[in-house]
């Protein structure tokens, strides 16, 4: 037993051995197991990283490299390596820019570790995510709200969706681009000062 | 756009996956369509991911569904005051008129005991028709007898299509209050809280006992409850008000009903009874169909939308945090 795991790691591709890795895969990996950690990571870098209108502009950079190196190898242990992704994203930063941010800590190993404690039971979660959703719904828009109302909830069609406010299509689609953007940013619990416009 | 050869900020990146994701999303989606997004997620890595997140997150959004939108979206819908001020106004324009055409005060209260009498069990729907053509829908647990020009619904909930005759006003009696019909659709529901009349179409007059001093005009979408004291008009949209009449097509409609109304009204159909066991729970609020006899669709939806615990007890279906 102990054996042929081994062998498989060796490999280098343990979970996907003998088979090439496709988007696919990649994407299902990224939505399974990177996306349910992304309130932690959030929380992660906005105690590592001052500027707080960078955060959402590095958490595009630690999924682009996790996806990168997913696609050569699904990683074994997905919350060790996407914060150990992360600070070595944090420390490139420091490194590049001339002026080092003054409270960029450097316990990141610590803080990494803080995030293994057991998190909340999943009634809870679902309920949080629910009143996220709310929250969001509530601060749309009105125009947008009631696009995202429509769509979302009664189920209409973005033609029927324009007729029924009395607006162009495109206007529609800004709309509901925008409710998707904030409903999405509601999901993941990412504060609205991050996930706002810029 | 210009053309500058710009890094896109992230912003920008989740604005324009979000554009893609609606386009395929709300709007009618091709071949053309499809290998066009292919393409854009195939140009890098920080489309895809972008993308990808969008999507996933937009899904789990479904749980909005369950969400209260109700309130967040402003139904039209008049304030107490101006609907109470509405009535008054009706009233004392129509009930003139009324009472010379209708010589309202001549109709019978006591209850009848001759005509035929339609019933339905727990579960049950019935549609009678008149020989005038008039039709009634017998929902769950109801009783109607049915007279001549006149029906009196004993227990439970109806909905009439009356074909209208000027000379024979169709009156209907519930809970000692009198509809009288003025070519009408409309639906009786009696019930603990009162005597609920629902408005669809053309006009009818609620009056209370023994006075017609005590009655009010219902225009479309108006909603009375009746009470022994007093009637109070209410003012429903037309979505609301064909939400409320789902039973005639074997559904309940919810739309920013707290878990506690919800499970009530499951109950009118269902031997089984759903119980919910902790306040908490019950003030959540649900925006949802469901067929009327499928109590376990709702108990899912307690489960898997709200996290909320699921217990069969004996024929009961137990729900709490």
């Amino acid at each position: 037993m102990g054996d042929t795991s081994d062998t498989q790691r060796n490999t280098g591709q343990p979970l996907m051995a003998g088979n090439a890795i496709t988007m696919a895969d990649v994407e299902a990996w990224f939505v399974a197991e990177v996306l349910p950690l992304e309130s932690a990571l959030m929380q992660f870098l906005q105690h590592n990283w001052r500027n707080e209108a960078d955060i959402a502009d590095l958490r595009q950079d630690v999924y682009e490299r996790v996806c990168e190196a997913a696609h050569e190898s699904i990683p074994d242990h997905t919350k060790a390596f996407l914060f150990k992704t992360a600070r070595n994203l944090l420390v490139d930063r420091v490194r590049r820019s001339q002026v080092v941010p003054i409270d960029v800590t450097s316990d990141f190993d610590a803080l990494g570790l803080a995030f293994d404690a057991p998190g909340p039971e999943n009634t809870t979660i679902a309920r949080d995510e629910l009143r996220r959703l709310q929250g969001a719904l509530d601060r749309l828009p009105p125009r947008s709200r009631q696009a995202v109302v429509l769509g979302r909830i009664e189920g209409l069609s973005g033609k029927e969706i324009a007729a029924r406010m009395g607006v162009t299509e495109s206007t529609v689609s800004i709309h509901l681009a925008n409710g998707i953007r904030a409903l999405v940013n509601a999901v993941y619990g990412v504060p609205e000062k991050s996930a706002k416009k810029p | 756009m210009t053309s500058d050869p710009v890094i896109p900020t992230p912003m920008a990146l989740e604005a324009e996956a979000a554009h893609w994701l609606q386009r395929r999303h709300f709007w009618a989606w091709s071949e053309a369509d499809q290998s066009e997004l292919d393409t854009w997620l195939a140009q890098s890595a920080a489309h895809r991911v972008a993308y990808w997140r969008l999507k996933a997150g937009f899904e789990r959004s479904s749980r909005l569904t369950a969400l209260d939108a109700g309130a967040s979206f402003g139904r039209p819908s008049l304030p107490a005051q101006t609907s109470r001020f509405r009535f008054f106004m009706g009233l004392a324009a129509a009930s003139l008129a009324l009472a010379a055409i209708l010589g309202v005060s001549t109709l019978p209260l006591a209850p009848q005991t001759e005509g035929q009498l339609y019933e339905t069990q727990v579960g049950g729907r019935q549609t009678i028709v008149l020989t005038d053509g008039s039709k009634i829908d017998l929902n769950t647990g109801t009783a109607v007898r049915v007279k001549g020009r006149s029906a009196q619904v004993l227990r439970g909930e109806a909905f009439f299509q009356i074909t209208h005759d000027e000379a024979r006003p169709f009156v209907v009696t519930a809970d000692n209050h009198r509809i009288i019909d003025l070519g009408t659709k409309f639906s009786v529901r009696t019930g603990k809280a009162g005597l609920e009349v629902a408005l669809i179409e053309g006009r009818a007059r609620i009056e209370a006992p023994h006075t017609s001093a005590r009655s009010a005009v219902l225009n479309p979408g108006d909603v009375a409850l009746a009470t022994a004291t007093k009637i109070s008009v209410s003012r429903k949209s037309q979505q609301d008000l064909s939400g409320e009449l789902g039973w005639r097509r074997g559904v309940l409609v919810f739309h920013n009903t707290r878990l506690e109304a919800a499970a009530t009204e499951f109950n009118r159909y269902n031997r089984r009874k759903l119980i919910i066991a902790d306040s908490a729970a019950a003030r959540l609020t649900i925006g949802a169909t469901f067929p009327t006899d499928d109590i376990e669709a709702f108990a899912r939806t307690a489960k898997n939308v709200f996290g909320l615990r699921v217990e069969n007890r004996g024929d009961d279906i137990v729900i709490s945090h």
